[in-house]
């Protein structure tokens, strides 16, 4: 490809499709925001074609200087690409989920999306600070217009609310940046991953960045705005919420947080754990209680973020590439279970899980999709679910059993919420008329749901096509975090007594930096 | 291509094609890909299993695919097959084969036969994938898989809230056992640095006695892991505290329960611990365990097995005990013998519940034995098949003549087995063993009794009422249980207590594999004991064979040996008493027994403890932590607070803006001394 610009055209196309389309009618909006949105992801196919595992770790670089120190830098590695990818998949699938249940000012509402689809790739790709703090921040405005003006009944209290948490979490990671611009004198992302700020600042640098990516995560307690949102945002806005959005925070730990803070993160990984467990066990008990679709899922997706929080943080390459997996796995699922949701709700316009019941008999194959996707949230091995959860568990196994059993949890909780939301839609009598009387898929919501049951089976039984193109990038990571990486609680020990002895000296605790061990 | 490739993957496929197929294709073509598919596996599973009998074949890996690498963390898909995995095979799909068969005939009158075939196919296939897997996250994804397969099957009636229910219970109590196998694959990798079976199993003799932590604790490292992995197999194969869901899955139906939850998914836990007994071999806490889980299970279920009145719960808590047999078998170090008990209850169980089902087609989907009686007369094949299962179950045979049905062989090995092992927990398995084979020789007959002997009494059957008043359309998905509702008075013109219903006999679909797993009932023990038990050739290392063991079984007194005989006989006597020769005395010796009979009759109250301690907690929790946690606390003081907090502070900016210049003076000075008192300062 070489010096063809393809991460700025990626950019650029949703930018000119989505000033065009405030002047469009809308059927023709609808028509330029479709293809706009496929342009992208042919363009996305052809980064991840032409992507050259084992290559240089930046691949695909641009960058223009613009004033005093700050730079026009794109450029990915493994990561950015996977969670490049997995935002031009969902985009299409959104603007066609879109494309019946919208019909208000659909010009604006086409173009909120393309910028949002700008802003996330520029996110991924950003190789300078500001640049990604700028589209970072920016990637609030869209998805506050988006539930504010094309949400439900109350959309206006879940907008401010989503506004009021992201932001506040942002000023405070704003200050961080501009003083590490200051101590290392770069904005460059690549050589700010690569420089050793001085520990004692590292733990205050942390806990600004910690306070923004936890709110995106969401972390319990920061995550009330997480149902709230979805349950106001239209089908598609939760798609990409729960699709895109949420990773931004996830991305974030491991661009910043991790590379950048090594030794603070593995002094508050305990915060971030304990943090993680009580979102495991409180959230999957609310979302057991919920009487509302889209408020269980929602809840469900903050125990699955957790899962992604433990494996960052657990100081190992199946911890990372685990919570990368729970990632782009969650993105599919948790889109696709919004999809589903929205099916019924274009149909019968409620969330209301109990009017529903017995839908595997008029809806055979929306049936057939909605267990799918139940199946791969419960993690059941062969869907992609499996795999992220499996290694992000498995890693951090390795640092703490408490940590993991508490976790693991899980896996019980969300067969019991899922299947009991399950249970209520699609298996049982059909007791409400009306919604026995709704038809099966039609053939553009077979186009939205096929295609990522496609990729979930694809991530479940050939995770390699994803694992693939990280593994130099978290390899890297994972050396430069040996250097703090904490000592696990679970050390095993040969028959020997001495080793015992001294082995039992080690697990007690202590909190510098201790002999990294290397995996 | 290597024929396990076809065994395998032939079920996928037409679970695939069926399934979506569906109704395209219509109800012949779905059954006869399947069924199909299934026959096809089987013929070619035989001759695997037989070359490993005859020890001319030898353990090999087949690669598939690669499926996961990270890190030091490697496990790809492909498939297995040594002499364990032959004789679980065999067993698979030969039992799946005929159940295949027998719901040609069983399911005739359901709307959703494609999607009842597809499911079994499914399962099939993930069974097979679980023991042929190479690496213990394969074996998860069986394990699981079969998981899914049952959840499918239990719930296939999903129009009935219980069977729903069941369902979700079945996967939800499993889960509970996943969470230890989980936690027993990563605490295996972290110490062997592999899941791969084979270098687990080889590195696993070395590890004896080495230390790990686990929960802030030091423990053994095999005690710990093997305890973990053993709390799935818990799940999986129904054991004391995680049995709840096996009863009832009965909900499914009855060729479901023949194949998953009696003859191969169930097993599944005996299958891993026998797959990795080395590593349990390394673990003597862990097997002390195994042994006691296994023993309490064995007595637990058997007790509630016997006041059972619905005719499949009786054979599932059956199933229930019998599996506690395999487990101490295990437990005790006779992994041989825990495998031929598996491989002959596969036969007789699979029987009996096909020979139920038969029974329950031919009543009109009556269960409750109650309402049964008389019924040799009238469904003589069905009789004859239910007697060959009922022989093999209660372990008839002659000792000193060498001559016995498939129960006697593997049963009385267990027995005679636990007793020679001579340690603690293998003389509480040896009682209770003996204890629950009287148990089982009681309900075993009282069911034969109560069903085939003795008058008819299904005239105030509700299910045989509506046969008889609604014509004979009747379908299956009606199989719902009305036992509690009162019972209609007997039709008074038709005195014989059969109100003019004469039950049919099952169509030959349902008789032939009815005919073929009796051959297996017969005669699996006579044919194959000396493999299984005497031989370590046979088994050539796919598990742990202790050969001194095997030797002081057959060294235990004659006394030991004929103590199965004995109590079988006795079991045989009171269930004949109570039910031909005084029909009043079960009655009252209820009675008598009163809470203890109560305490068996509500299977030891697991389910009320359950309900109590685990299910109203979490969603009491779940409410208190939504209403109070987020909405109560969080967000009152977070985002709201905020809000209400800006909202304030502007009332009070209000205030200052009063418009009269004297107040404005006024603060101005006070912040002019104020500024120059700090500057000061």
């Amino acid at each position: 490809m070489g010096a063809f610009p393809i991460l700025s055209t990626m950019l650029l196309v949703p930018l000119v499709a989505g000033l065009a389309c405030f002047f469009l009618q809308a059927k023709a909006a609808r028509m330029v925001a479709l293809v706009a949105t496929l342009i992208d992801l042919g363009l996305g196919v052809v980064l991840w074609a032409n992507y050259d595992i084992g290559g240089a770790q930046w691949q695909f670089v641009e960058r223009a200087e613009l004033f005093s120190g700050f730079s026009y830098a794109l450029g990915i590695d493994g990561i950015a690409l996977l969670l490049i990818m997995l935002s031009v998949f969902l985009m299409p699938i959104c603007i066609l989920a879109s494309w019946e249940s919208i019909e208000t000012r659909v010009g604006e509402y086409m173009a909120a999306f393309l910028f949002m689809e700008l802003l996330m790739i520029g996110v991924f790709a950003a190789q300078d600070l500001l640049l990604f703090y700028i589209f970072f921040e920016a990637g609030l405005i869209p998805m506050y217009l988006i539930i504010g003006i094309w949400g439900g009944k109350d959309r206006i209290y879940a907008s401010y609310k989503f506004f009021l948490y992201t932001l506040l979490g942002s000023v405070v990671m704003l200050v961080a940046m501009l003083w590490m611009i200051g101590e290392a004198g770069t904005t460059d992302i690549p050589t700010l991953m690569q420089y050793d700020f001085p520990p004692a600042a590292q733990t205050w640098l942390f806990l600004a960045f910690f306070a923004s990516f936890a709110v995106k995560m969401p972390m319990w307690p920061v995550h009330t705005w997480l149902p709230d949102a979805h349950v106001q945002a239209p089908t598609a806005g939760s798609v990409i919420l729960a699709g895109v959005l949420l990773k931004m925070g996830g991305y974030g730990f491991i661009r910043f947080s991790l590379p950048m803070f090594p030794e603070a993160s593995a002094q508050l990984a305990w915060l971030v754990f304990a943090l993680s467990m009580i979102a495991v066990i409180v959230t999957s008990l609310i979302a057991l209680v919920q009487h509302d679709m889209k408020k269980l899922i929602a809840y469900s997706s903050v125990a699955h973020m957790a899962i992604v929080t433990i494996g960052l943080f657990a100081f190992n390459v199946q911890g990372l590439e685990g919570a990368m997996i729970v990632m782009l796995s969650h993105g599919l699922v948790s889109g696709a279970l919004f999809l589903c949701v929205g099916v019924i709700y274009d149909r019968l316009h409620t969330r209301e899980i109990d009017r529903y019941g017995g839908l595997s008999i008029n809806m055979p194959n929306y049936a057939l999709f909605f267990m799918l996707f139940t199946m791969a949230s419960i993690g059941l091995p062969g869907t992609s679910g499996f795999v992220g959860e499996f290694l992000s568990l498995a890693g951090v196994y390795q640092i703490s059993t408490w940590v993991t059993l508490v976790c693991t949890t899980g896996i019980i909780l969300g067969a019991a919420y899922m299947l009991y939301l399950y249970w209520r839609v699609a298996f049982g009598v059909q007791k409400n008329a009306d919604a026995a009387a709704m038809p099966d898929l039609n053939a553009r919501e077979w186009v939205m749901l096929a295609p990522i049951a496609a990729a979930v089976l694809w991530m479940g039984v050939y995770p390699e096509s994803f694992l693939a193109p990280m593994r130099k990038d978290i390899a890297a990571l994972d050396a430069r975090l040996s250097r703090a990486a904490p000592e696990g609680d679970s050390k095993p020990a040969e028959a020997r007594p001495e080793q015992v002895r001294r082995n039992a000296a080690n697990a007690m605790p202590h909190h510098d930096a201790a002999d990294g061990e290397g995996h | 291509m290597h024929p396990i490739l076809i065994i395998v993957f032939a079920p996928l496929l037409a679970a695939i094609v069926g399934g979506l197929g569906n109704r395209m294709l219509g109800n012949t073509v779905v059954k006869s890909i399947t069924t199909g598919a299934l026959f096809l596996a089987c013929a070619l599973s035989w001759p695997i299993f037989l070359s490993f009998v005859n020890g001319s074949a030898e353990a090999s890996v087949v690669p598939v695919l690669q499926w996961v690498q990270s890190g030091t963390l490697s496990f790809d898909w492909a498939l297995r097959v040594d002499t364990l995995t032959a004789v679980m095979l065999v067993v698979i799909t030969t039992v799946s084969a005929l159940v295949h068969l027998y719901s040609w005939g069983y399911m005739a009158e359901d709307p959703d036969q494609p999607r009842f075939f597809a499911y079994l196919s499914l399962f099939t296939f993930a069974m097979l994938m679980l023991v042929t897997a190479d690496n213990l996250v394969q074996m998860f994804f069986g394990w699981e898989g079969v998981g899914l397969a049952s959840y499918l099957l239990i719930g296939f009636w999903f129009r009935k809230p219980s069977a729903n229910a069941a369902a979700m219970k079945a996967f939800v109590v499993n889960r509970v056992g996943d969470l230890g196998f989980m936690l027993g694959i990563f605490g295996t990798y972290l110490v062997f640095g592999t899941v791969s079976i084979s270098e687990i199993l080889a590195a696993a003799p070395g590890m004896a006695g080495a230390t790990i932590g686990f929960l802030g604790y030091r423990v053994d490292t095999m005690d710990v892991l093997c305890i973990l992995l053993f709390i799935g197999a818990m799940g999986k194969s129904a054991q004391l505290g995680l049995h709840t869901w096996l009863p009832d899955a009965m909900e499914g139906p009855t060729p479901v329960s023949a194949l998953i939850h009696a003859a191969t998914m169930v097993t599944a836990g005996v299958f891993m611990v026998c797959r990795l007994s080395p590593m349990f071999e390394a673990a003597p806490i862990a097997l002390t365990f195994v042994t006691v889980i296994g023993a309490a299970t064995c007595i637990f279920a058997a007790t509630v097995g016997t006041t059972q009145w619905d005719i499949k719960r009786v054979i599932a808590y059956s199933t229930c005990s019998q599996l506690g047999y395999m487990f101490f078998a295990a437990g005790v170090g006779a992994y041989g013998a825990a495998m031929f008990h598996l491989f002959t209850h596969a036969f007789f169980k699979a029987l009996l519940f096909l020979g139920a089902g038969s029974v329950i087609h031919a009543m009109h989907h009556e269960q409750d034995m109650r309402y049964y009686g008389g019924l040799r007369k009238h469904i003589p094949l069905t009789f004859w098949a239910m007697m060959a299962g009922t022989l093999a179950i209660t372990g008839v045979g002659v000792y000193d003549l060498h001559l016995g049905f498939a129960g006697f062989w593997s049963k009385d090995a267990i027995i005679e087995v636990a007793f020679a092992r001579g340690t603690e927990a293998a003389s509480f398995a040896f009682w209770m063993g003996v204890f629950a084979a009287l148990l089982t020789s009681f309900y075993s007959w009282r069911l034969v009794f109560l069903t085939f002997f003795g008058k008819p009494r299904w005239a105030a059957s509700e299910h045989i009422q509506h046969a008889i008043h609604d014509g004979h359309h009747d379908h299956p998905s009606d199989e719902d249980a009305g036992h509690d509702v009162a019972h209609a008075v007997p039709d008074p013109k038709h005195g014989d207590g059969t109100a003019g219903y004469h039950p049919h006999e099952s169509p030959l679909s349902m008789l032939i594999p009815l005919g073929l797993l009796s051959i297996g009932a017969i005669a699996a023990g006579q044919v194959f004991a000396p493999a299984f038990l005497d031989s370590a050739a046979f088994w050539n290392g796919s598990i742990f064979y202790n050969e001194n063991l095997i030797h002081a079984m057959h060294a235990v007194p004659g006394l030991v040996k004929y103590a199965a005989f004995i109590v079988m006989v006795l079991g045989f006597v009171i269930a004949w008493y109570g039910y031909i020769r005084n029909t009043s005395f079960p009655g009252m010796a209820a009675k008598q027994l009163g809470p203890v009979y109560r305490f068996f009759f509500n299977k030891w109250y697991f389910d009320e403890l359950y309900n109590v301690v685990f299910i109203r907690p979490s969603l009491w929790l779940g409410r208190k932590f939504w209403k109070i946690g987020d909405e109560g606390i969080i967000d009152r003081f977070g985002p709201d607070g905020a809000a209400r907090m800006v909202a304030l502070g502007s009332v009070g900016a209000k205030r200052f803006q009063s418009g009269f210049l004297n107040t404005y003076a006024l603060w101005m000075l006070v912040g002019l001394v104020a500024a120059i008192t700090w500057v000061m300062l």
